[in-house]
C-alpha cells in the first residue's frame, strides 16, 4: 500500500521456504531456531496446502534465551529431536529473532558435534533465514545451498550420466515429472530437494514419525561427482548450483522454470546435450500434442487479459506461456524483491509487448492490496496465481486458475503439474477451459458447443 | 508410551485412575519437542482478531501478518477490517536503524485510509529485541488522530500463547470504561466474553438470550465493535467462555467496575443449557428463569430424538481430543458422551491444573491425559487406545488422516457452527459423516487396532 505498510502480503517468510526444502532430504526434520510460533504457523500454513504431516521442531525461545542467547535451548532441542525422531538429517534455519540477537548457529552446531563424538549424529545442515531479508523463496534457496554445503563431499571421480537438478520451489507433482524426465533421458538425476513423496505421500498403515521419500544424504554427498548441475529459476542468485560450481567446478546450467514451450525446450535441450540423447519419444509426443492444442485453442485466447502473481520464477514461467498463446499479461506481480524480475518478465513476453504495446505492468516487491487495486483498473479476463487471489477474482467476477503455493481452497495443490510439456499442457487446458467456461456462463444463450 | 514421550515431558502425561490424574502443566514447551502450541503473538492475535472495525497492524517482518491473514472462521455483521492483513514488513534496514518511524507512518496512512474506530499494534519478537518504543508511537498517533491506538505486547518469546491472551486482555482493559452509553442500559444486560463468532456461533447464542429476555451489551470479541467494548463496563454480568483467554479480563472488570462473571461453555446440550440457567439464576428473575426453562425444553425435546439416533449408530467409538483450551476439551468429552463416544485421550495446549482435574473426573479409567503434546505422542496414544476419531485443529488433521482416523476440526478455522443446540446437531452430523464414510474401508485394510 505504501512504503511504510504492507497490506495483504504477497509473500511469506524465509524459514517457511527453508522448511519445505529441508523436507526434500530423506529422513530430515527441520528445526527453527526461534519462538515456538514460527514453527507452528509455518506448519499450519504448509499443511493447508500439502495436506500432509509437517513436523517442524522449534528451539522454543523464552525470554532468558533472548537475553543470554539460545545456545542451551538449541542443544536441548537437538537432543530431544534425535531421541524422538532418529532423523538422518536435521535442517536448522534461523528466525528474525535468533538472527537479530546474533546467535551463531554454525558455532552451535560445531560445538554440538564436538560434544557428541561417541555416537553417530545425523547430518546437521543449516540455513540463515532472517525473515526481514527476502521472502520464502530466499529461504528456500538458502536451504538448498545449506543442504549442499553441509553434505556434499569433495569429488573423487566424475560419474558419467549423473546430473544434479535443483528444481526450485515447485509442486510434488512437478518433482515427480522431473524424475521421470531425467530417467527417460537415461540420466541419473539427484534432485535437491525432492519432497515429491514426503509432502505428497500415500496413506499409511502405521504412523511414521518421518515420512518416506526425499533424496538420501549419501546421494547428495556425491553431487560434486556429477557432470553438471541444472539450476531452474531465473531469479535464483547464489543458488546451490552456483555454490557447487564455485566450490568444486561442477558446471552449472542456469535455466528458467520450464513453463511454456520455449522454457521447456530449453530444459530438454540441456538434458539432451548432457545425456547425448535426443528428446525421448514420449516427450516428443507430449510436445507435439501441446503444440496441437495451442492451435486448437488459440481462438479462445487471443487478446485476453491476464493478471499473474506469485513467486518470481513461477510468474516468469506463466508469462512466458501466455506470451506463446496470445494472452496479454497485463499485470505480472510478485511479493519477491528480485531486482531482475521486471527484466526477466519483459524478456519472455516480447510477442505480447509487440501485439499489445504499452499495456503490460510488472510489479516487484508488491502486496495483494496493490495487485487488487491495479487489477480493478486493468479489468482482466482471467487471474492466474495461488489461492490468495480468490477475493480479487470474486470481486471482479473473473475466473481464477490456481497455480503455485499456497492452494488452500481446493484439493490437490500438491498434485498440480506446472512444468515441462506435460505441465504446460495441464496449465494450457486449465486456462483455456476457464475462459471457455466464462464465455459460456456469460452468454445469455448458453450454447452447448462453444 | 515409552519411546514416544521424552523424559522431560513425562510429568505432563498421566493415565486416569479413579477419576484422578496427576499432571504437570503451565510450563514452557520443551525445546525440540514439536509442540502443537503457538506463541504469545498468536494468543493476542486470536483474541483481538474478531474486532471488525479496528486496524490490526502487525509490527515486524511480514511473516507473522501473512500467516494470520483471513485465517479465522470468525464473521462480521458489518465492517470487515479484520479480514485484511497489515504489517510494517520490517526489512534489514529497519532492524538496524529501528522501525518506530516506519510504524508511525504506517499507522497514520492506515487510519487515514480505513477510518477505523481503533488500532491495535502487535509487537512481534524482533520489536522486543531492537527496542522500538511502540508505546510512545501509539500515544502520539492516538493524540493526533483521536482514536485509541493500543500497543499489544505480544513478542513471541515472552512466554506462551496464554501470555498473549493476557496481553490482549490488557489492551481490551484499556479500551473498556472510556465511553458512556447513549441511553439507559436494560436491566438484564450481559457481555459475552470469549466467543469469537466462528461461523456465526455468537448470533446463535444471542438469539437464545434474546428469547430469554436478556440483552447483550457487548460481544468480546466475536463480531466485536470498538465502541461497544468501550462501554462494556455497564453490563450487569460477564458471561465468560474460553476461560483460558478471557479470565484475566473478567477479573479486571470485576475489580475495577464491579461486574461479576460466570464461566460457561456453549458446546453440548448440558453445558449450553447450564449457561442459560446460570444467567437466569444470576438475575434471580422468575420470568427469565421460566423462559430459559421453556427454551431448553423446546430445544432439547427437538434435538434428543435426533441425538438418540446418532448415539445408536455411533455407540462404542473412541475419540482423541486435543485442542487449544481445556474448557473445550471438557465440553467435548461431555458432547461426545452424549452421542455414545468414549474419550480415550484428552489433552490441551494450555490447560490449568483445575481443568485437568475436571477432565480426569469426567473420563473412564485408563484415559490418557496430556498437556502440550506433539505429533509423536498423539499418534502413539491414539494407536495404543484404538481411537477411531480425532477432534483437533488443522495441525492435528494430517496425523489423524495418515492413521486412517476420522477427524473433526474444532478449532478457530472451522466454518461450521458447533455451539448451541443446532451446533450440537451439526457436531453429531459431522462426527457421523466423518466416521461412516466408506473411504476408511480402503485405508484401514491392514491397520492393526487397539494397540496390538
Amino acid at each position: 500500500m505504501s512504503d511504510a505498510v504492507t497490506v495483504n502480503p504477497c509473500k511469506v517468510c524465509a524459514p517457511l521456504g527453508a522448511c519445505v526444502a529441508f523436507r526434500g532430504v530423506a529422513g530430515c526434520i527441520p528445526l527453527i531456531h526461534g519462538s515456538q510460533g514460527c514453527a507452528t504457523y509455518i506448519r499450519r500454513y504448509t499443511i493447508s496446502h500439502f495436506r500432509e504431516p509437517m513436523d517442524i521442531a522449534s528451539s522454543s525461545f523464552v525470554e532468558s534465551s533472548t537475553v543470554f542467547g539460545g545456545s542451551a535451548l538449541f542443544s536441548t532441542g537437538l537432543d530431544n529431536l534425535i531421541r524422538q525422531y532418529k532423523p538422518a538429517a536435521i535442517g536448522v534455519c534461523t528466525s528474525c529473532l535468533s538472527e537479530t540477537i546474533g546467535d551463531d548457529v554454525g558455532l552451535f552446531l560445531r560445538e554440538y558435534e564436538a560434544s557428541h563424538k561417541e555416537a553417530p549424529l545425523p547430518a546437521l545442515i543449516r540455513a540463515s533465514t532472517p525473515s526481514y531479508k527476502g521472502t520464502h523463496m530466499e529461504g528456500f534457496h538458502a536451504a538448498v545451498r545449506g543442504i549442499l554445503a553441509g553434505i556434499v563431499k569433495e569429488p573423487d571421480a566424475t560419474i558419467a550420466n549423473q546430473v544434479n537438478l535443483l528444481p526450485g520451489f515447485v509442486s510434488p507433482a512437478d518433482l515427480r515429472y522431473f524424475k521421470d524426465l531425467l530417467a527417460d533421458f537415461r540420466l541419473d538425476g539427484i534432485l535437491v530437494p525432492d519432497y515429491s513423496e514426503t509432502l505428497d505421500g500415500p496413506s499409511w498403515d502405521e504412523y511414521h514419525r518421518l515420512p518416506e521419500g526425499g533424496t538420501p544424504v549419501e546421494r547428495i554427498a556425491s553431487c560434486a561427482n556429477s557432470v553438471a548441475t541444472v539450476q531452474l529459476g531465473r531469479s535464483v542468485r547464489d543458488g546451490g548450483g552456483d555454490w557447487l560450481e564455485e566450490t568444486f567446478g561442477t558446471p552449472c546450467h542456469r535455466l528458467g522454470l520450464p513453463v511454456g514451450l520455449r522454457e521447456s525446450d530449453a530444459l530438454c535441450d540441456a538434458l539432451s546435450v548432457l545425456s547425448g540423447r535426443p528428446l525421448p519419444e514420449r516427450h516428443a509426443l507430449e510436445r507435439g500434442r501441446l503444440l496441437d492444442s495451442y492451435v486448437d485453442g488459440h481462438k479462445y485466447l487471443f487478446g485476453k487479459r491476464a493478471v499473474v502473481y506469485g513467486e518470481e520464477d513461477l510468474v516468469v514461467g506463466i508469462a512466458s506461456l501466455l506470451n506463446e498463446i496470445g494472452i496479454n499479461p497485463v499485470l505480472c506481480a510478485s511479493g519477491g524483491m528480485s531486482e531482475a524480475f521486471k527484466e526477466q518478465v519483459l524478456d519472455v513476453t516480447r510477442d505480447a509487448q509487440r501485439l499489445f504495446p504499452g499495456e503490460m505492468e510488472v510489479l516487484a516487491g508488491t502486496d495483494y492490496d496493490t495487485i487488487f487495486a491495479r487489477a480493478e483498473e486493468l479489468k482482466p479476463d482471467i487471474i492466474i496465481g495461488n489461492s490468495k487471489g480468490y477475493k480479487m477474482a470474486r470481486k471482479l467476477d473473473v475466473p481464477l486458475v490456481r497455480v503455485g503455493f499456497p492452494i488452500h481452497d481446493r484439493i490437490g495443490g500438491q498434485r498440480q503439474l506446472h512444468v515441462g510439456y506435460r505441465g504446460t499442457q495441464n496449465l494450457f487446458d486449465l486456462i483455456c477451459n476457464a475462459l471457455m467456461q466464462a464465455k459460456q456462463d456469460n452468454s445469455p444463450i448458453g450454447f452447448m458447443y462453444v | 508410551m515409552s519411546t514416544a514421550v521424552l523424559e522431560k515431558r513425562r510429568a505432563q502425561v498421566a493415565t486416569v485412575q479413579d477419576g484422578k490424574a496427576s499432571i504437570a502443566c503451565a510450563k514452557p514447551s520443551l525445546s525440540g519437542s514439536v509442540s502443537q502450541r503457538a506463541c504469545v503473538f498468536c494468543g493476542s492475535r486470536v483474541v483481538l482478531y474478531p474486532i471488525v472495525d479496528a486496524v490490526h497492524l502487525v509490527h515486524g517482518p511480514a511473516g507473522c501478518a501473512a500467516y494470520t491473514w483471513d485465517i479465522r472462521g470468525t464473521v462480521s455483521s458489518g465492517p470487515e477490517l479484520h479480514r485484511l492483513s497489515f504489517t510494517t514488513d520490517l526489512r534489514e534496514r529497519d532492524v538496524i536503524f529501528g522501525g518506530a518511524e516506519k510504524l508511525e507512518r504506517g499507522l497514520r496512512s492506515l487510519i487515514a485510509r480505513f477510518n477505523p474506530k481503533a488500532a491495535f499494534v502487535y509487537a512481534t519478537c524482533i520489536v522486543g529485541v531492537i527496542g522500538d518504543d511502540v508505546d510512545s508511537v501509539c500515544n502520539k498517533v492516538a493524540a493526533e488522530t483521536g482514536i485509541p491506538v493500543l500497543p499489544v505486547r505480544s513478542e513471541g518469546f515472552r512466554g506462551s500463547k496464554k501470555d498473549g491472551y493476557a496481553a490482549a486482555c490488557d489492551a481490551l482493559a484499556r479500551l473498556i470504561g472510556t465511553l458512556e452509553p447513549a441511553g439507559p442500559v436494560p436491566p438484564f444486560s450481559i457481555n459475552i466474553l470469549g466467543d469469537f463468532n466462528l461461523a456465526g456461533e455468537l448470533w446463535i447464542l444471542e438469539e437464545y438470550y434474546r428469547r430469554m429476555g436478556v440483552n447483550i451489551l457487548t460481544r468480546i470479541t466475536g463480531d466485536g465493535r470498538v465502541d461497544d467494548i468501550r462501554r462494556a463496563h455497564h453490563a450487569k454480568l460477564n458471561v465468560v467462555q474460553c476461560s483460558g483467554s478471557m479470565t484475566t479480563l473478567a477479573h479486571h472488570m470485576k475489580e475495577t467496575y464491579g461486574v461479576p462473571f460466570k464461566q460457561v461453555s456453549y458446546f453440548g446440550l448440558e453445558d449450553m443449557s447450564a449457561a442459560l440457567y446460570d444467567v437466569a439464576a444470576f438475575f434471580g428473575d422468575p420470568v427469565l428463569h421460566e423462559k430459559a426453562a421453556q427454551l431448553v425444553r423446546d430445544e432439547v425435546t427437538r434435538l434428543l430424538p435426533l441425538i438418540e439416533s446418532y448415539r445408536a449408530r455411533l455407540a462404542g467409538r473412541k475419540a482423541v481430543i486435543y485442542v487449544g483450551g481445556a474448557f473445550k476439551t471438557i465440553s467435548l468429552i461431555k458432547a461426545l458422551r452424549l452421542i455414545g463416544i468414549e474419550t480415550v485421550v484428552a489433552g490441551s495446549q494450555t490447560g490449568r491444573p483445575e481443568d485437568y482435574d475436571t477432565i480426569a473426573s469426567l473420563c473412564n479409567p485408563g484415559t490418557i491425559i496430556v498437556d502440550d503434546s506433539n505429533p509423536v505422542e498423539l499418534s502413539t496414544f491414539a494407536r495404543e487406545r484404538g481411537a477411531d476419531l480425532f477432534i483437533g485443529g488443522v495441525k492435528e488433521r494430517p496425523i489423524a488422516f495418515k492413521m486412517g482416523m476420522a477427524f473433526c476440526d474444532h478449532n478457530h478455522e472451522r466454518k461450521l457452527p458447533l455451539a448451541g443446540y443446532e451446533g450440537m446437531l451439526n457436531f453429531a452430523e459431522e462426527v457421523y459423516a466423518s466416521l461412516m464414510t466408506p473411504v476408511w474401508r480402503f485405508v484401514r485394510n491392514t491397520r492393526k487396532r487397539g494397540g496390538t
